[in-house]
């Protein structure tokens, strides 16, 4: 009964690609893993758009929107309906070409990526050996789209946001992989499903997730930290909240490009939590051993809204920091602590077993499952 | 430690957000239209005519002695003298306005027109939901719009109108009492044989019945 | 004061085409960059603008530019009645109304020789440290909304702020715009309950400023923004005659609630806070402790009213003709020092009628705070200074 709801929707792609003729089946199956993604995470970005405003408002003693349907539910349709028809205004000046593609080129890396993230037991779209390398090939080409953006709009002002959001993201992007580098080195493997394998299995009552670690601890805390400034989430929205002189690099963007870019950042969040997820919260396992019978994707999604809740609760606290504040405290701290984290991983890995002390890399028996791995067959 | 003042103002945070589930002072949003917030009695909005008993015409208290239209910092009030008179709440005949209106678009609610009113005839009203698409003049109150009875005076302000009152019965029943003694003295003068004895009290010149006169 | 910039900009001179800026290239080869922060900004608190000219990312030169809400108010003095002026005076700094009316009176009670009695004594200063309160707590919002804190500060202070409003609106009749105070007392009384709920909101306020502080204050990212930002030295404070808490977070002692006297500030106990840097958090700082001290004050106000009028019988609504004179009427409004300067020529409207405004005099030194600054922290700069524009442009 649990095997059969945990591998549920896994059961019904097998269904609908059996039904096709052989010769077809790859790429059946491969559109209805994209389609799924696609609309999985579509709908979630509108979910998170009325939590999140809905969450700000609570924080500031106010309700959030309510008027468009039972506790405003509805208020991402308005929303969308208002980004389709609004006027398409691109500057006289303007390249044309660039300033098509640079939505684009925001959107389709952040939904590319969430195609290595495991969302549940035998649920990843692909599982590549290199799945950690890929992520983060991938996810810099967000950058790029946000460079695009602001020199294609021919505007001064939005140029210079552009620079300094590149210039934060490609900061940010150091302590990132760097602090992912550790999980690397304890697992032994770039694949995030055999990141995610390291993890399952219990001490006691205690999931094995590289949280519990001293080093998994810290370089959780400074992974989310550069996940958020990745995201350019307030406290480090400069480039896009820049209230002082100019709107950020997209100010010349408006209607449905707009929504493009505005889900192209929000895709992107949810693509870097589910790889923290991955890494050091031990993906879809259970975070006590006795709690195992819950679905494996029940367990990712809810550990991605703990993720999206924190990172409300951070932007609805903070202030914003100054552009050179923003790179003093990625080159000079968070840089020297995911280093000192590298060095400390290295030593855990040669203590001998102890308290604390568990070896990730000795595969621990699944807890249950005899459905065959779903692989993209080539 | 580091980042002590970061975890702190996130605690608040946290403390606002669920408090705004339980408690009611951290959720003090009132949904207008459905709720509305009931108004301070000494509340101010803009200025109305106030008329005794059910006539608007013949109870209004104003006699357009026009010193609102004087005192008024923005001359938002308009008044024309009638050429007859009508009475007022004592019996003298008093002249009235033909035409009163007050533009409330220019109207800044300093309320000094009530304060220098002689005649308590024209108070602050509360009723905040006057818009009106008729930009030419839809703002532009008349004497008909303006006019409302002392009963939704009373309604809306309930001590400032139970001190008014007081203060015009407190005149009316003076003025009766003298009217009385004007009429037993004149009985009497017509009623004493002497000839050659001038009337008493030579009759009353008609007096603007003062109320509150700071002149 | 331009010390730090080399001789080839010039900026001595006011130009007298202003459009024509010097495009003489500084250090690197690179033009300078002429920035409009517009009438129409977020963080400009009102329709204000500056021209700031940038090198890269410092400014180099920064004009202010106002007017946009002039509203002739001291000419319509001139024609108007004494008392006609005075809801006039609301709408000045429209945050602080009841300050502005007292201010007001104050000039016209020396002009005219009119006393005002204790009762309305004892009102005139409640009522002032309880705008004191709502304006000091509406300004550290704003400073944070300004600072990207995405509004929850100011959430939390117009909380508290709505509380003093309702208190306003039960004694004055309106909100905002009061038009209480008279020469030589007040409109009217207190109503029944109305000392209850002052004294209610009184004692819930502290706790609002700690839960501020807690939020706030210990903020590492708001330290980082505001230490060392904007830093106003002592002598230019005093040269360029800024008065209010931006004078005191340079550390010179002098609020006109002590120096003066005026009302019956000498009975009440309270401590005027002092900055030591005179940078954006001494500013910041200085207006929490200038909160926490107003409430010391109200709390030693609020059970001492004594009865009687409310208003010297001498004065007269109508027909006020005060003696041919002048007279300068001054106080500590939460911005500053707000002054009245009346002529009289013995007719019922004023001959002169100027105002000085704190705001206008505070911004004054706004370009030699911002010098070789970041764009970001001009926005918070000015922010600190506290400008309403009501007052700015009159």
């Amino acid at each position: 009964m649990d095997e059969t709801l945990d591998q549920l929707f896994v059961w019904l792609k097998h269904l609908l690609v059996a039904i096709v003729p052989a010769a077809w089946q790859p790429l059946v199956s491969a559109l209805i893993s994209v389609a799924a993604i696609i609309l999985t995470f579509a709908g979630l970005f509108a979910l998170t758009t009325i939590l999140e405003r809905k969450g700000l408002g609570r924080i500031q003693n106010r309700y959030g929107p309510n008027r468009v349907g039972p506790y405003g539910i509805l208020q991402p349709v308005a929303d969308g309906l208002k980004a389709m028809t609004k006027e398409d205004i691109v500057p006289r000046a303007a390249d044309k070409v660039v300033h098509f593609l640079a939505p684009l080129a925001l959107v389709l890396p952040a939904f590319l990526v969430l195609a290595v993230v495991p969302v549940g037991r035998n649920m990843v779209a692909v599982d590549l050996d290199a799945g950690l390398l890929f992520f983060f090939a991938v996810g810099a080409a967000t950058e790029l789209a946000v460079f695009m953006a602001g020199w294609s709009s021919r505007n001064k002002y939005s140029l210079l946001g552009a620079m300094r959001a590149v210039a934060q993201m490609i900061s940010y992007e150091v302590p990132l992989i760097l602090s992912a580098v550790t999980v690397i080195m304890a697992v032994g493997s770039l694949s995030t499903v055999k990141i995610v394998e390291a993890q399952t299995g219990y001490s006691g009552v205690l999931p094995h997730w590289f949280l519990l670690t001293p080093w998994g601890f810290a370089g959780f805390i400074l992974f989310m930290i550069s996940a958020t400034a990745e995201s350019n989430r307030s406290p480090f929205d400069l480039p896009e909240g820049e209230s002082e002189i100019i709107a950020g690099y997209y100010i010349e963007y408006s209607g449905f490009k707009f929504a493009l870019f505005f889900l192209g950042e929000y895709i992107g969040m949810f693509a870097i939590c589910g790889l923290g997820i991955t890494l050091f919260l031990g993906g879809w396992t259970a975070p006590l051993s006795f709690l195992t019978w819950v679905p494996s994707y029940v367990w990712f999604f809810s550990k991605l809204f703990a993720l999206i809740a924190l990172l409300i609760w951070v932007r609805g606290t903070l202030p914003r920091l100054r552009m050179d504040q923003l790179m003093n405290f990625a080159w000079k701290f968070m840089l020297p602590m995911a280093l000192i984290n590298i060095v400390t991983t290295g030593v855990w890995h040669f203590m001998p077993p102890g308290l604390v002390r568990w070896r990730p890399f000795r595969r621990q028996k699944l807890v249950q499952t005899d459905i065959s791995v779903c692989r993209l067959i080539p | 430690m580091l980042g002590e003042g970061i975890l702190k103002g996130m605690a608040e945070t946290a403390r606002n957000f669920i408090g705004s589930y339980v408690k009611e002072d951290r959720l003090t949003t009132v949904q207008y239209p459905e709720e509305r917030l009931p108004q301070k009695e000494a509340a101010r909005n803009f200025p109305f005519l106030v008329f005794d008993g059910n006539d608007p015409h013949a109870g209004m208290r104003c006699v357009a002695c026009q010193i609102c239209e004087k005192e008024c910092p923005p001359q938002c009030i308009y008044i024309t003298k009638s050429k007859d008179r009508k009475p007022d709440y004592i019996g003298k005949p008093q002249f009235y306005p033909s035409v009163f209106d007050i533009d409330i678009s220019v109207c800044m609610s300093c309320q000094i027109c009530v304060e220098v009113c002689p005649f308590e005839a024209i108070k602050m009203d509360t009723d905040y939901e006057l818009s009106t698409d008729n930009r030419f003049g839809g703002l532009l109150l008349d004497k008909n719009k303006l006019a409302k009875s002392a009963d939704y005076y009373r309604k809306i302000h309930p001590t400032e109108a139970a001190e008014v009152d007081g203060k015009l019965n407190a005149e009316k029943v003076k003025a009766e009492a003298k009217a009385k003694a004007d009429a037993e003295a004149k009985a009497k003068a017509a009623a004493a044989p002497k000839p050659a004895a001038a009337p008493a009290s030579p009759p009353a010149p008609p007096a603007p019945a003062p109320a509150a006169a700071a002149i | 004061m331009n010390a730090t910039l080399d001789n080839t900009i010039q900026i001595a001179e006011p130009p007298k085409n202003y459009e024509v800026l010097p495009k003489e290239s500084s250090a690197g080869g690179t033009d300078l960059l002429e920035v409009a922060m517009g009438p129409h900004h977020p963080s400009t608190h009102g329709v204000f603008r500056m021209d700031v000219v940038l090198d890269g990312e410092r400014v180099v030169k920064l004009k202010p530019v106002f007017g946009y809400l002039h509203r002739n108010h001291e000419k319509i003095a001139e024609n108007t009645t004494y008392l006609g002026s005075m809801p006039y005076t609301d709408r000045l700094d429209y945050f602080c109304s009841l300050t502005n009316n007292w201010a007001y009176a104050l000039a016209v009670e020396k002009l005219a020789g009119l006393q005002v009695p204790e009762r309305a004594e004892y009102i005139r200063v409640i009522t002032a440290e309880l705008t004191r309160l709502q304006n000091h707590a509406s300004l550290v919002g704003f400073l944070m909304q300004d600072m990207g804190a995405l509004g929850t500060p100011l959430m939390y202070a117009f909380r508290e702020r709505e509380k003093i409003l309702d208190l306003f609106e039960s004694l004055t009749g309106a909100r905002m715009m009061c038009n209480y105070m008279r020469f030589g007392g007040c409109r009217v009384d207190l109503p029944e309950g109305w000392l209850e709920q002052a004294n209610k909101v009184v004692a819930e306020f502290p706790r609002f400023v700690d839960e501020f502080e807690n939020l706030i204050s210990g903020n590492e990212i708001l330290m980082a923004r505001t230490q060392g930002v904007g830093v106003l030295p002592k002598e230019l404070a005093i040269n360029a005659s800024i008065t209010g808490p931006m004078l005191r977070a340079s550390g010179v002692n002098y609020d006109i609630r002590k120096v003066d006297k005026y009302g019956i500030y000498d009975r009440f106990k309270f401590r005027v806070p002092l900055g030591d840097h005179g940078d954006v958090y001494d500013r910041y700082m200085l207006r929490v402790l200038e909160m926490r001290e107003s409430v010391k004050i109200l709390e030693q106000a609020l059970p001492a009213i004594p009865v009687g009028p409310i208003v010297d019988p001498k004065a007269k609504i109508r027909g006020f003709r005060p003696k041919v004179g002048e007279a300068y009427g001054r106080i500590e409004a939460p911005k500053g020092e707000l002054g009245f300067y009346l002529i009289s020529d013995g007719t019922p409207n004023p001959y002169r009628y100027r105002v000085r405004p704190p705001s206008l005099i505070n911004l004054t030194i706004l370009e030699d705070m911002c010098l070789g600054r970041v764009i970001a922290d001009v926005v918070i700069i000015l922010g600190s200074v506290d400008i309403v524009l009501g007052e700015v442009d009159r």
